[in-house]
């Protein structure tokens, strides 16, 4: 009895020493984590996750208060990924934060604009170019669709327009057919 | 000279036998259809960039004069196929398998068939390689077997190394399609003299003519043709879908395989389809550019299945009617064959330079996808895999979006033939998932370079408006600690009103920017971000 | 009318998951001939209780995951399930044996485990082993071969005894039953006797020797009776491998190493170890082989990993008749084989074409 507890501890202390030389001497350095999360992130500085910014929200799931699943524009494809990289459950888009939307861009109805800059302060990538009492205008190719010169707007003459399909960046649908009765 | 020598091949791993439905539409001669009505011209029937158009609505253009120049390396020039006016240039639907349109030039054909001033050239064995290849890529001429990549680029060997085996693609492997077939049949005279082009243009040590071994006409009339040609043999490979994948065929022929990350010109191969060298023909020594092709018209709601000499542009619908169809029997009309077509969303889409068959099926001929089944692992898709996957793990990372993990199972390596959602018991749409996976793929990349770039935005955004703040800090600290208010006010009067002169300059220069980019309607980065962007962004 | 567009190939080979169920059914028929012939009715009988009770099983349990029922039942791998388990049983089971396996097998194994496609065991071997572990007794009782029966019960007699334990008057169990030749030979073998010491020891009069004992037409190569059975699975397996249904690599992998390891040991001490062909024509490797080892959902997909899976499964087979407590083992063999798939299937990718390799 007595010889099987010193066994027993003694292989415990042995291989815990093993262990913990181990776990020093082969120590990944990896990227640090936030910055391979906000790799994974679309960048649109939207928002909607409750963070101010895609860097924050990724901080904010390194610290345990953000989930996964709280990325709109990303979707499911960023869920997925965040989930691979954390080892963690894919779970669905937290309705809370919106709902995945096609791409789309802000277009200003040039007519209506009252050149009040406040649309340009707001955005966060400086995506709209313009000056006071000026028209301004989208630079749809950097606008990210984040929505969130829409508030600011004192003449609500931003819209978000789809992105409209071409065969150039067109790909092949998911197959619809669902196996028979098998939930995906 | 005698082709004594009887050449060895070689297999490969899988392939299918799906039934042929060849003999329909080769029981009649290539016909000549009407002149169409109208002719709806596509910027994009190859691979890279659209073409640019070079006319304006109210034009009137002759017969093989370009419509549209080509725009960069790798494109192709568009030519009008007859003489005509110019009525409509803009958006028109297009065989696509989405469905979508695209920009197009409308030509309402005179019905002259006048010819614009053209001649052959005179011995183009004179003449340099990169004339040569100028030539034929002002002749708009892509590989007409389905990929549609222009051939130019492909005559050009570079400095990577000299041509060992030039390769003509007689192979036609997928049910139903017989345009190569019946062209061979009736023009072998002329797909020599274009490959033998071809093989001067390259320095091809020797030229192989493979042709499956169920089309007998074919390979005795290119005997008969290249009998008394050096260096070119004409061997029949075995029947097997999809021997006619231009990688499984250089190995079929030659024993090399072409590795996954090169092309076949690496490794001294180059493979060119039938068809794409009769155009080279008629290019050198007609002087035409690519203006019609040959069309196999086939499917159960045709009574009269043939192959056509359609002009490119020709409306699909027409050649139906043409070939006593009856376009409202259509249920299911695809282009190209049944493994690797696409169905069409409508019946009045142009014939475009890889159109090489439309399928009119009806409801009866092609059975509707049975129901999907799970997967039961049975292997029978590892098995048919002519590049030698393993589609059941691919199907599982395809499903799940796991697109790293079906990388990992080279799903780039998939070519997308088909086979194994051909032979699934479970009705599996295996391929489609492949074809998902590679798109999303495509698509991640693009959106990561986007995000990449709004990311960059955003922080020197942040970091310039740190900087104003901390600018604005610094300057009250400054007026606080001023010893003469009134000179530091003037001295910062005349600054803000500096600011205010930049400011403004710097403004309207923004604006003038921004409007002429609007006027061109292709918007480009306000100057403000120093950032460089991404140098090989899309 | 508007244009279909489903994506490509829009042809597809004209198999389903239930044409190859049909012609797995098919292919059991000369073996099932050969079953009947020597053990009488009893197995037909078991067989069409394993199916009635397979088919309500999934119904009820495609019902509760709401799933469509007719989609599912119509590609019969119920059963095949079913009839796989019904041949394994012995043939005279009491009914409720057959019953409670086969709703182990469907429930348990199959549909709890999502069902077909998903399970990572054989359903039907899964309820074999059940059964083989919680009734030792009835799993064990095998009928003597036709030859050797003092009473030959016709169908309504067997049906009589599977349904209702009656037996025709004057008649008892356990004069109609026995153990089979795996076992016998194992249980002699255990007591410390020779092969030879076996056959002599028992007499010619004996039920058992002459199960072991030399027939007209195959030499002593198997049990009595078995090897005609087994002959008759091996018929139906080359037809299958004939038709592609099944791949060639699992079965002859399997065959090929028992007999192998069988010949190697019996040429070590022949007294001790019985000859391959006794144990490639005995219990149920013919069966096992072609229709056990082979079900796609539980088996190694690529070649190279049916063959290492084949192999294991002909060695456990061979490890566990010789050394292990039962007297035949292709369930325990093809249930542990089960378990190394994934590891067997993750190190044996093909070489993509254009990678490596000339």
């Amino acid at each position: 009895m007595l010889a099987a507890i010193i066994a027993l501890t003694v292989l415990a202390a042995v291989f815990g020493v093993i262990l913990g030389f181990a776990a020093i001497r082969f120590k990944v350095e990896g990227d640090p984590m936030v910055d391979r999360i906000d790799a994974l992130l679309p960048q649109t500085q939207c928002g909607q996750c409750g963070f101010p910014g895609c860097r924050p929200y990724a901080e904010g799931i390194i610290a345990g208060k953000a989930d996964i699943n709280q990325c709109a524009p990303g979707g499911e494809a960023t869920i997925l990924a965040l989930a691979d990289l954390l080892d963690r459950e894919p779970k669905p888009l937290n309705p809370d934060n919106g709902v995945e939307k096609p791409k789309s861009v802000a277009v200003i109805d040039e007519l209506r604009c009252i050149g009040c800059t406040l649309c340009i302060q707001a955005c966060p990538v400086d995506a709209i170019v313009g000056a006071a009492k000026h028209m301004h205008t989208v630079v749809a190719e950097e606008c990210t669709g984040c929505n969130l010169c829409l508030p600011p707007c004192p003449v609500d003459c931003i819209a978000m327009v789809p992105v409209k399909q071409d065969i150039q960046v067109w790909k092949w649908p998911y197959p619809d057919q669902k196996v028979v009765g098998q939930a995906l | 000279m005698m082709q004594a020598i009887r050449r060895r091949l070689w297999a490969f791993h899988g392939g299918v036998h799906p039934v042929q439905h060849k003999h329909v539409s080769t029981e009649r001669p290539i016909q000549r259809p009407r002149l169409p009505r109208r002719i709806v011209l596509p910027l994009h029937q190859h691979i890279g960039e659209p073409a640019d158009i070079v006319v304006k609505v109210g034009d009137h253009v002759l017969k093989g004069q370009a419509v549209a120049h080509a725009s960069g390396y790798v494109s192709a020039p568009v030519h009008a196929p007859t003489s005509g006016t110019v009525v409509e240039i803009g958006e028109a639907p297009i065989p696509h398998p989405s469905g979508l349109t695209a920009p197009c030039i409308v030509i309402e054909p005179d019905g002259e068939d006048r010819w614009i001033e053209h001649g052959p050239v005179e011995n183009y064995r004179e003449l340099a390689p990169s004339a040569l290849r100028n030539i034929i890529r002002e002749a708009g001429i892509v590989g007409l077997g389905g990929a549609g990549f222009p051939t130019y680029i492909k005559l050009n060997p570079g400095h990577a190394k000299a041509i060992d085996t030039l390769i003509l693609n007689g192979v036609e492997c997928e049910p139903y399609i017989t345009c190569d077939d019946m062209l061979m049949r009736e023009r072998a005279a002329e797909i020599v003299s274009g490959l033998e082009i071809v093989a001067h243009a390259l320095q091809a040590r020797e030229s192989v003519i493979a042709i499956e071994d169920n089309k007998p006409e074919a390979f005795h009339a290119m005997q008969e043709a290249c009998k008394d040609i050096p260096d070119m043999s004409v061997v029949q490979v075995p029947t097997m879908y999809p021997s006619g994948d231009s990688k499984l065929l250089a190995k079929i022929v030659t024993g090399k395989e072409v590795p996954s990350d090169k092309l076949s010109i690496h490794i001294g191969l180059t493979c060119v389809n039938v068809g794409t060298v009769y155009a080279v023909h008629r290019a050198i020594h007609h002087g035409e550019p690519l203006l019609s092709r040959i069309v196999t018209v086939t499917g159960k709601a045709v009574d009269q299945a043939c192959n056509v000499e359609a002009l490119i542009g020709t409306p699909m619908d027409e050649l139906i009617r043409q070939c006593d169809g009856n376009v409202s029997r259509i249920e299911r009309l695809i282009m190209g064959g049944p493994m690797m077509g696409f169905a069409l969303h409508r019946a009045d889409l142009p014939i475009i330079k890889t159109t090489n068959c439309i399928i009119a099926a009806t409801a009866a001929e092609l059975q509707p996808p049975r129901p999907v089944m799970p997967c039961i692992r049975c292997g029978a898709c590892s098995d048919a895999c002519p590049a030698n996957l393993l589609p059941q793990q691919l199907y599982w990372f395809a499903k799940t979006k796991d697109v790293e993990k079906a990388q990992e199972y080279n799903l780039f390596d998939c070519i997308e033939c088909g086979a194994c959602s051909y032979v699934c018991p479970s009705n599996i749409p295996l391929v489609q998932y492949f074809r998902y996976a590679k798109g999303d793929v495509w698509t991640r990349e693009r959106e990561k370079e986007k995000s990449e770039i709004a990311r960059r935005r955003h922080e020197s955004r942040q970091k310039r408006l740190e900087r104003e703040k901390a600018e604005r800090e610094a300057k009250r600290q400054q007026k606080k600690s001023a010893v003469d208010p009134a000179a530091m006010a003037e001295k910062g009067q005349s600054e803000a009103a500096a600011a205010m002169q930049r400011a403004e300059a710097r403004r309207d220069a923004a604006l003038r920017e921004a409007e002429k980019h609007r006027t061109e309607g292709r918007p480009r980065p306000p100057t403000e971000p120093a950032e460089p962007r991404n140098g090989d962004a899309e | 009318m508007p244009l279909l567009t489903p994506t490509s190939p829009h042809v597809q080979a004209p198999v389903s998951v239930t044409t190859v169920m049909l012609q797995v059914l098919l292919a059991l028929i000369p073996g099932l001939i050969a079953y009947v012939w020597f053990f009488g009715w009893g197995v037909v009988i078991n067989i069409g209780i394993a199916v009635v009770a397979a088919l309500i099983a999934e119904t009820v349990m495609l019902r509760i995951r709401k799933q469509p029922v007719g989609q599912y039942l119509w590609d019969l791998s119920a059963v095949v399930t079913a009839v796989l388990l019904a041949l394994a049983l012995p043939p005279l089971s009491p009914w409720w044996i057959t019953v409670i396996g086969v709703f182990f097998a469907i429930v348990v194994a199959k549909q709890l485990y999502g069902g077909l496609g998903y399970n990572p065991f054989n359903p039907a071997m899964v309820g074999y082993v059940v059964l083989l572990v919680s009734f030792p007794v009835e799993m064990t009782s095998w009928l003597p071969i036709s030859d050797f029966r003092s009473y030959d019960l016709g169908f309504a007699e067997s049906a009589a005894f599977i349904f209702g334990g009656h037996l025709p008057a004057g008649i008892t169990f356990d004069a109609l039953t026995e153990a089979s030749p795996l076992d016998t030979l194992k249980n002699n073998l255990g007591q410390g006797n020779t092969v030879s010491e076996i056959r002599a020891q028992l007499g010619l009069d004996d039920v058992t020797s002459l199960l072991l004992s030399v027939t007209p037409i195959f030499g002593m190569i198997g049990g009595k009776g078995w090897e005609w059975v087994n002959a008759g699975f091996l018929l139906g397996g080359l037809w299958l491998i004939y038709r592609k249904i099944i791949g060639w690599q699992i079965p002859v992998a399997m065959l090929a190493s028992l007999a192998l390891i069988s010949g190697l040991f019996n040429a070590y001490n022949p007294e001790h170890y019985a000859t391959p062909l006794f144990h490639l024509f005995s219990g149920a490797v013919m069966l096992g082989a072609f229709f056990i080892a082979t079900d796609p959902v539980t088996a190694a997909a690529s070649g190279p990993g049916r063959l290492i899976y084949g192999v294991g499964i002909g060695l456990l087979i061979y490890i566990i008749r010789a050394w292990g407590g039962y007297p035949d083992s292709i369930a325990f063999a093809v249930l542990l084989m089960n378990m190394a798939v994934p590891l067997i299937d993750d190190h044996f990718k093909p070489r993509v074409f254009g990678h490596g390799g000339k």
